[in-house]
């Protein structure tokens, strides 16, 4: 199953290898990770999709925080968040398409970011599902380049123990 | 008063109560050398390979219990001594290496002598650090120590580029650490403690599986009361050998892959397995979905990733084992009476049956073939008076010292267990030799082990580290050729060594002291000779070829599942195939 873990770090050279280096020594997934820095600088934040049974996801947790650069570990799946990602698209465009390719944009709520007689540069964000969408309508006109930031995830409330977030969501 | 990165170095090691550096100069290391060779608060041990400077310092810290500390240079140096550093990751040894780098502006160019030494070492050290600036020297040092002792230990790599020993600053040493990333847990969850306690009041048939991590915690006391209270048997890893008295009562021994009978039967039968300080390797658990198939399962560990990892448990606690069990026991202490006796007198009748039933067991003849295990067993008698300090290489040897050299101490044994480095016997013996000028040190060694680092045989002479050396020797990467007996249909396949040198004249070679026992009459004396001898010595025993170590549970078998002796097949193989012995005894002597 996907997991989504977001873990805070020091913001030093050489953390990225040892969190990268973890998953290639250990054989774990990593789907996708991005990582800036926080408000407070001396700190990274990181997101990482990951995916694996409930044995394998507790071994990640486990070594992120057994990593001594490693502040805190969240594993975003235990409650509710919200994530997004975004995809910057270059679609050929001939004169007839052209019309067809700013509705496309108007629909999934995308911009154009840059101009070209032949090309739109297309910035679009949203779940994953969404980008998906865009760019299975987006291939017929030719699609010339394609980059993905990966996810980025936050959780929609203080992270709380499981048992607490559901009263709150039965009173809602 | 401006300091030197490299007076600072020292200034730092003073203060961590550093009194031995196993270390080998290089071009960039030179300025903390020089320095060192002016002081004598800090002994330096010149070793003739890293490798060796790694285990040497390995065996310091597993007979002390404190860190061990190595310096060597940047490039070569540095991914020589990657194998010791990996080796002290697997087995939780607190080791501090120093590393020599190339000027901080020439790091990135390909100098001469560079390696990515932080690249390198960071998938086997626990941590390590690049000093760019003198300034932060002194506090690296600091965090480096701090990170190698505390939690579950391990080795931490600092590398410091040449300018920055050069280079001066103000020395402070900062009186306490603080990292926010790193807060190991010592105190067990009370509650949890106390649902282990219950468990083990009510179960019928428990077992104690304890691991290294009680040698380190220094828990040996309170693993004896707990033991002794509720009179439950305790199961030793490799790593666990000393945690509990060997020869005790409620001893079954080694327990894993090459474990005595009654220590495998007994976990696989056994109702509640309380882990002390292990991790479930896959030499102990065998096939993981068949190990200890009835037993709830309480785990207690420094190391969170340690739980769960590859068995499911019941009852998990994140502590220091000496805390912990420490707390277990005053629980224990009220709720245990004599009905739990009463009520585990059906696993002892068991056990005891267990352990009658196959007890360990070889054949020697008297005018035939030395044993191995007799070597190892003499050993033992002739020497267990003194306490001695016990380190080993890899391979049948190893196993057979596991079986047959009941240690009544923790911190007498030094074995590489979770990378099995062969070559890692003599050196460490060295390092606690070092720690331990006047005790005896033994090493039990292969004659294919022992010949991957012979080169501190001149390290021992020079440094005066009188280390006592066995050799068994069979002429064979003996666990090797078991295998291939047992599982690759006899094709010794660049197992067999065919010809060893000459160990006694290699030792007088050296200017250490030679001995060989070449029969039974002989061994007891020569043995005898080696204890008494002053200096290093080499006795080179050559020993019957082709025996095998038994119990043994195959990879990936069950762990009540063991071979107990040869196949037929294999010793009518060896009792009537050309290898015979006389003539090969031959070849040993002549060679």
């Amino acid at each position: 199953m996907e997991h989504i873990i977001s873990v805070t770090v020091e913001n030093k050279f050489g953390v990225l290898s040892r969190v990268a280096g973890l998953f290639s020594g250990r054989g774990f997934n990593i789907e996708s990770l991005s990582v800036a820095p926080t408000l407070d600088p001396s700190m990274s934040q990181m997101t990482i999709v990951t995916s694996g049974d409930e044995r394998i996801i507790e071994q990640i947790v486990k070594q992120l925080n057994k990593l001594i650069d490693v502040i805190k570990v969240v594993d975003l799946n235990e409650t509710e968040f919200v994530s997004r990602e975004t995809a910057i698209i270059k679609v050929h465009t001939k004169d007839a398409d052209r019309a067809e390719a700013l509705r496309i944009v108007d629909i999934f709520r995308a911009n154009v970011i840059d101009s070209t007689p032949g090309t739109y540069t297309i910035e679009v964000s949203g779940d994953p599902k969404k980008i998906g969408a865009i760019i299975n309508l987006l291939q017929p006109l030719g699609i010339k380049e394609l980059v993905r930031t990966g996810r980025v995830a936050v959780a929609r409330e203080p992270v709380r123990p499981v048992s607490v977030q559901t009263k709150k969501v039965a009173r809602e | 008063m401006k300091l030197t990165g490299a007076q600072i170095f020292i200034e730092c090691l003073k203060r961590e109560g550093v009194k031995t550096v196993f270390a080998l100069p290089g071009g960039v290391v030179l300025k903390i050398f020089d320095t060192l060779h002016q002081q004598k608060d800090i002994e330096i041990i010149l070793t003739r390979h890293e490798q060796g400077a790694g285990h040497m310092a390995e065996g310091y810290a597993k007979a002390t219990g404190k860190a061990g500390v190595c310096l060597v240079t940047s490039g070569p140096g540095m991914t020589n001594v990657i194998t010791a550093l990996a080796d002290a990751y697997m087995d939780s040894v607190p080791l501090v290496c120093f590393s020599g780098q190339v000027p901080t502006s020439l790091i990135g160019n390909d100098a001469f002598q560079e390696a990515d030494n932080i690249g390198l070492s960071r998938p086997c050290t626990k941590y390590n650090f690049l000093v760019k600036d003198v300034n932060d020297l002194a506090a690296t040092i600091k965090e480096a120590f701090y990170i190698a002792t505390t939690g579950r230990p391990g080795p931490v790599l600092v590398d410091i580029p040449k300018d920055v020993s050069m280079a001066e600053a103000e020395f402070s040493y900062p009186n306490s650490v603080s990292i926010r990333g790193y807060n190991p847990t010592y105190e067990g969850n009370k509650w949890q403690i106390k649902q282990a306690a219950e468990a083990i009041a009510k179960a019928r048939k428990p077992i104690l599986y304890v691991g290294g991590g009680v040698v380190f915690s220094g828990a040996s006391q309170e693993l004896l009361e707990l033991a002794e209270m509720t009179q439950i048997p305790v199961d030793m890893t490799l790593m666990g050998l000393g945690a509990f008295p060997g020869e005790h009562p409620l001893s079954l021994g080694m327990m894993g892959m090459h474990g005595t009978y009654e220590a495998n039967m007994a976990v696989h039968y056994s109702d509640l397995v309380i882990a002390v300080g292990s991790r479930f390797d896959d030499r102990v658990t065998g096939k993981v979905s068949e190990f200890c198939p009835h037993a709830k399962v309480i785990h207690i560990d420094i190391d969170p990733t340690s739980i769960r990892k590859n068995i499911h448990v019941d009852i998990p606690i994140v502590g220091d084992c000496k805390a912990v069990l420490r707390e277990l026991n005053q629980i224990l202490r009220a709720t245990v009476n004599g009905e739990q006796k009463e009520l585990r007198k059906p696993w002892w009748d068991q056990i005891q049956a267990w352990r009658q039933a196959h007890p360990l067991t070889y054949q020697q003849e008297k005018d035939g073939p030395i044993k191995p295990q007799q070597v190892v067993k003499r050993l033992y008698e002739l020497t267990k008076d003194r306490d001695p300090i016990v380190s080993t290489d890899v391979g049948q040897h190893q196993m057979w010292a596991a079986q047959y050299f009941k240690l009544a101490k923790p911190n007498r044994w030094l074995t590489s267990g979770g990378l099995g480095t062969m070559g890692f016997g003599f050196p460490a013996a060295m390092g606690a030799q070092a720690a331990f000028r006047n005790r005896l040190v033994l090493c039990i060694a292969g004659d294919g082990s022992i010949q991957m680092n012979m080169q501190e045989m001149a390290t021992a002479v020079v440094s005066k580290l009188p280390v006592k050396i066995i050799i068994l020797n069979n002429r064979f990467h003996g666990m090797v050729r078991q295998w291939q007996d047992l599982f690759y249909n006899g094709r010794y396949a660049s197992s067999d060594l065919e010809n060893t040198p000459d160990f006694v004249k290699l030792a007088e070679a050296y200017g250490a002291v030679g001995l060989r026992a070449n029969t039974m009459a002989d061994l007891d004396g020569v043995l005898k000779k080696a204890i008494e001898t002053e200096g290093p010595v080499i006795v080179d025993v050559p020993t019957y070829r082709f025996e095998n170590c038994y119990p043994m549970i195959p990879a990936g078998g069950c762990n009540h599942e063991m071979l107990l002796e040869d196949p037929p097949e294999l010793k009518q193989k060896q009792a009537g195939g050309k290898n015979v012995t006389p003539e090969d005894k031959d070849t040993v002597l002549t060679a």
